[in-house]
């Protein structure tokens, strides 16, 4: 096991690299200066040049690159052109934000979607088995910005019982905070549920006619115990697997949902530093959604390795 | 799947006759399922809408007329108008072709690198086939709709860029199922022959592996014009897509998101037209997939 995680760890830190050089490749190949980009079109060649110089556009790009990534390393993530601060605490405000928002729609995600999917396991062909497939599959058919706007029309136009948009930190008082967090809430949860659900739902069945499963009710084991004890606890296996590749979807998800709301988390940062162009936010912001991207599936990897003991390397299981 | 019979057929094997007699290698044509026949209806009735559009949309699509703002729906504009006095209905349908050249040229993108990465990667195996896949891996550490916004960050934005860009993102599914099904291919017997036969690579990839891949391929392809549509309207929703005065669904929403209060119409046909294309498309794809690849079909029939 101890053999398989570093394995898997080690490939994870070379993605990342690949992915940084992506990044930064990807910036610098497109046919756009970013000099030109700061001074704007009224520059004169010889402003461009300086700044140009005195950023270090001049160098070789494997020298810039190689810039870039060592104060990445060690912490010195640049200064964003736009707002002229250290990109550092501004990103780490807006992961905070945003792991808020994701770690709360997550949870509901796991619950409500595990929920969901024994409920229509245990009927599955009844109506309410087809139900809740229609209703799952309309929150994936949809895009999410979609779904933001019926949310704002319901909850705030409508009902007036939240705010369209915006902030407020926990310091406001909890209720300030928490009703700007429900809408994106509400939004991210719908859109994801399909997947956890339906995972949950078809492993569900299938364990439920498994020989072990009919062992436990022919022991004469109540039908909770059987459901929740015997036969959950195989049938999540993928789930897990599923939920946290829904963590790195939901990092996806969260550009859109927090433009919508207008939620100052790192999505919103991506888009705001793209539309301001401000590129070396741009590229700390994405490089920071890689890596919890790429640290939640390896967090999958690694949790259906210690729950499924056929994967489990270097050992056998009889 | 394919199968390669016609050789095997005359074997004075009998146990491998028996197995021939079996599998039925071509099947008789069975009804379609109703989910197939659902999908045609929506993506083809969509389709053809989208086609028709500059004929039969009822009102021009981009004239401003300050008199009919804001109008609700009614006989005239039976899906109202917009902030520009603007009928929806009619701008929707123009947005229909724009959104399926959007799912459709993404695709096509996607397939036309996706799938020559795959087939090198699971013909040849060995150093190509580590370097395209631990590629495709790099693509896939990063969120799709990341990975789009990275590209088009820099550019000024047009539909045309936002659907190479996305095309660009779904490179790796398409080459990993490509490879994919090349690896189960590559040790049958008719390329084995073909090599034999001392055929050139490029004619054993492009005209003895491909064609025997493509039923797996276009049921993926039509499934991933979904995610094209809806990742290619995110991204004109964002502004880094087609831009105003176009009548780009993702756009639409977009533009219509300051009016949600006096007028919810605008932002919420579009929305279900979305919904309906993509419901429409994701019934083909299933339908389509169940009834080439009657294995899944049976692993489903049980759940």
């Amino acid at each position: 096991m101890v053999a398989y995680v570093a394995r898997r760890l080690v490939f994870v830190v070379l993605v990342l690299v690949a992915v940084s050089m992506l990044v930064f490749g990807i910036t610098a190949l497109l046919p756009a200066n970013v000099a030109y980009l700061i001074l704007g079109s009224f520059a004169t060649p010889e402003q461009v040049h300086a700044l140009e110089l005195k950023l270090g556009l001049t160098d070789p790009i494997w020298q810039q690159y190689l810039r870039w990534a060592g104060g990445f390393l060690s912490g010195n993530l640049g200064e964003s052109t736009l707002m002229n601060r250290p990109i550092g605490p501004i990103l780490a405000e807006a992961i905070g934000r945003s792991l808020m928002l994701t770690g709360v729609s997550f949870v509901l995600i796991a619950v409500i979607g595990v929920g969901l999917g024994i409920v229509a396991a245990l009927r599955h062909g009844r109506p309410l088995d087809h139900g809740i497939s229609v209703a799952t599959y309309l929150g994936i058919a949809v895009p999410e910005f979609f779904w933001a706007i019926v949310v704002i029309v319901i909850f705030a136009s409508w009902l007036g019982w939240l705010p369209a948009s915006g902030y407020e930190p926990l310091s406001a008082g909890v209720w300030e905070w928490a009703k700007h967090l429900i809408a994106p809430t509400i939004t991210l949860v719908f859109g994801h549920l399909a997947h956890v659900s339906r995972l949950t739902r078809s492993s569900m069945i299938e364990v439920m006619q498994s020989p072990y499963v009919t062992a436990a009710r022919a022991k004469g084991l109540p039908e909770r115990v059987v459901v929740l004890h015997h036969a959950l606890r195989n049938a999540l296996l993928p789930t897990i697997t599923v939920l946290a590749l829904d963590f790195g979807r939901l990092m996806g998800g969260i550009v859109v949902v927090e433009t919508v709301f207008a939620y100052p988390g790192l999505g919103r940062l991506v888009v705001f530093s793209i539309q301001n162009r401000d590129l070396p936010t741009l590229q700390a912001a994405i490089l920071v959604v890689a890596a919890i991207y790429a640290f939640a599936n390896l967090l999958a990897d690694l949790l259906y390795a210690r729950f499924n003991p056929k994967i489990r390397f270097g050992r056998n299981v009889a | 799947m394919s199968r390669n019979p016609a050789p095997a057929m005359t074997t004075a094997n009998p146990a491998l006759q028996d197995v021939l007699q079996d599998a039925p290698a071509a099947p008789p044509r069975k009804p379609m399922s109703l989910q197939l026949k659902a999908g045609l209806a929506i993506t083809g009735a969509i389709i053809l809408l989208g086609l028709l559009a500059p004929w039969i949309a009822p009102h021009p699509w981009d004239t401003i007329s300050m008199r009919t703002r804001f109008l609700p729906p009614n006989a005239t504009y039976w899906l109202g108008t917009d902030e520009y006095g603007r009928d929806v209905l009619s701008r929707l349908l123009m947005g229909t072709r724009l959104s399926l050249a959007m799912g459709v040229s993404a695709t096509v993108v996607s397939l036309a690198i996706g799938v020559p990465m795959g087939l090198a990667a699971g013909y040849f195996r060995g150093w190509i086939d580590e370097a395209l896949m631990r590629g495709a891996d790099v693509l896939m550490a990063v969120p799709p709709i990341m990975l789009g916004l990275l590209v088009l960050a820099v550019t000024p934005p047009a539909l045309w860029k936002t659907a190479l860009a996305v095309g660009f993102v779904y490179i790796p599914p398409i080459a990993r199922l490509a490879r994919s099904v090349t690896l189960s291919l590559a040790n049958e017997e008719f390329i084995q022959a073909a090599r034999a036969r001392a055929e050139s690579t490029s004619y054993i990839l492009f005209r003895e592996i491909l064609p025997n891949a493509w039923p797996p391929l276009i049921v993926e392809a039509s499934l991933r014009v979904t995610y094209a549509i809806l990742l290619g309207s995110a991204l004109s929703f964002l502004g880094l897509g087609a831009q105003p005065p176009s009548s780009d669904w993702g756009l639409m929403i977009s533009e219509a998101r300051s009016f949600l209060d006096r007028a919810p119409w605008i932002a919420l046909a579009p929305g279900f037209a979305m919904c309906l294309l993509v419901i429409g498309i994701n019934l083909l794809g299933d339908g389509a997939r169940e009834r080439l690849d009657p294995r899944l079909k049976a692993r489903l029939g049980k759940a």
